[in-house]
């Protein structure tokens, strides 16, 4: 990050070929578009590129960061609404380290399992808040339930998965 | 410190940009003063990171990194340091329209910039606060008056005893040593981050005080580095870069 603070191509270069995978996955789940997923990741970096000074090593790990970041991002362009988050309040505080290929496809792997051994309902109520960026009102008309069941099973959602990695 | 519960399914619509309206207000305020629920958001976010993991699949096609790198090469960053020439004598016309347009926008901006202002105002005595208290304690581990006493079962003969604190997240270690025996000149102490794999890694250089006690306080080391143990040797005064046998004392973490 200090090489990318001073204005060096390369070491951005670099950081692309690290994370650029992650983000795009994420726009391209979210958009379901390859060329709105390319924007998503083209605005990501450029931000990083025009002020690294958004990221530091107390907003938690890059990889997360940037994943958070650009699913922000793509659910704003989906929603075409101005962007909402301010990047620079945005810290992301999570355990596996997505710097490692095989750290992070280890950490795939149980993200993946995690979700296929969640109840069906609290998974689709968790994918539609996070990938499809609709409000818990808009799930509650979608699925015909209450509404603090819906809050809730987004939140357990949550919780399962960050106790497949506390295990 | 935990979460309040009244607040605990809001975090998790305002981690994921869904919370609004007066609720969404009443939580960032009560966030503004709740280190435990500020914790929880960061958390939440966490898991929307991991969360977006299950989304990996194919790379982004080729053109998309060259047009990356060629939005980066029209905007340089260094370049924008440099001092930029203004030819203010032959085109004066365009330096009154800059002035003009200048100060409509400094004029929007300065709303903006106080605001700002104000917020980081806030911030730095928040900040402040804490950057004293975190003094407080450093102040207190390495005072040369600090009263250093090592508890042992009743009777038993004082021990050299470590205590290394190390937190992989932040590259963070704070060493504690008491009982210490003295070391002859141009000999000292050298700590070791001993990790899950690879080499040993040096973790600072101490000599004890006459008392046998010394501190290492964060040494520089590599990010994220696993520990699986750390451990003690002697060493010339300046440090070495690999351990010299024997390891006068080691520990593995609990």
């Amino acid at each position: 990050m200090a090489a990318i603070r001073s204005g060096d191509e390369s070491a951005m270069a670099a950081l692309y070929d690290r994370y650029s995978s992650i983000v795009y996955a994420v726009g391209l789940r979210v958009l379901a578009d390859t060329g709105a997923a390319e924007d998503v990741l083209q605005e990501v970096f450029m931000q990083l590129w025009r002020n690294p000074g958004v990221f530091d090593a107390s907003r938690g790990n890059l990889g997360a960061w940037l994943a958070v970041i650009a699913r922000n991002r793509a659910i704003d362009t989906l929603r075409k609404r101005r962007p909402e988050t301010d990047i620079a309040d945005v810290v992301v505080s999570v355990e596996p380290d997505m710097a490692g290929e095989a750290e992070r496809s280890r950490a795939i792997e149980r993200v993946r399992g995690t979700l296929g051994e969640m109840p069906a309902a609290q998974r689709s109520a968790l994918e539609m808040a996070y990938f499809e960026g609709l409000t818990h009102t808009e799930i509650a008309a979608k699925t015909g339930e209450p509404l603090g069941t819906i809050k809730t099973r987004i939140r357990a959602g949550l919780a399962t998965l960050r106790k497949a990695f506390e295990a | 410190m935990s979460v309040h519960e009244q607040f605990a399914d809001d975090l998790a619509l305002l981690a994921l940009g869904q919370l609004q309206g007066d609720e969404r207000v009443a939580l960032e305020k009560h966030l503004e003063g709740c280190a435990a629920c500020r914790r929880e958001l960061d958390q939440l976010r966490g898991d929307m990171a991991l969360l977006a993991l299950s989304t990996a699949g194919p790379a982004p096609p080729r053109r998309a990194r060259e047009r990356l790198l060629k939005a980066m090469a029209k905007e340089p960053r260094a370049a924008k340091l440099a001092a930029r020439r203004w030819t203010w004598t032959l085109i004066p016309w365009l330096a009154s329209a800059a002035f003009a347009l200048a100060a409509v926008f400094f004029f929007w901006q300065s709303d903006r910039l106080s605001q700002r202002v104000a917020e980081l105002q806030g911030e730095l005595v928040q900040q402040q606060a804490q950057l004293e208290r975190a003094r407080e304690v450093v102040a207190t581990l390495t005072s040369t008056d600090a009263v250093r006493v090592t508890l042992v079962a009743a009777q038993a003969p004082a021990q050299p005893q470590g205590k290394a604190i190390y937190v992989r997240a932040r590259s963070s270690l704070v060493f504690l040593a008491s009982n210490m025996p003295a070391l002859p000149a141009q000999k000292a102490y050298e700590l070791w981050l001993i990790p899950t794999n690879g080499a040993p890694i040096p973790a600072g250089v101490f000599k004890p005080d006459a008392h046998g006690s010394a501190t290492v306080i964060q040494p520089p080391l590599p990010t994220g580095v696993q520990a699986k143990a750390f451990a003690i040797t002697i060493e010339p005064e300046q440090g070495s870069a690999t351990p010299t046998m024997p390891i006068v004392m080691m520990g593995a973490g609990e």
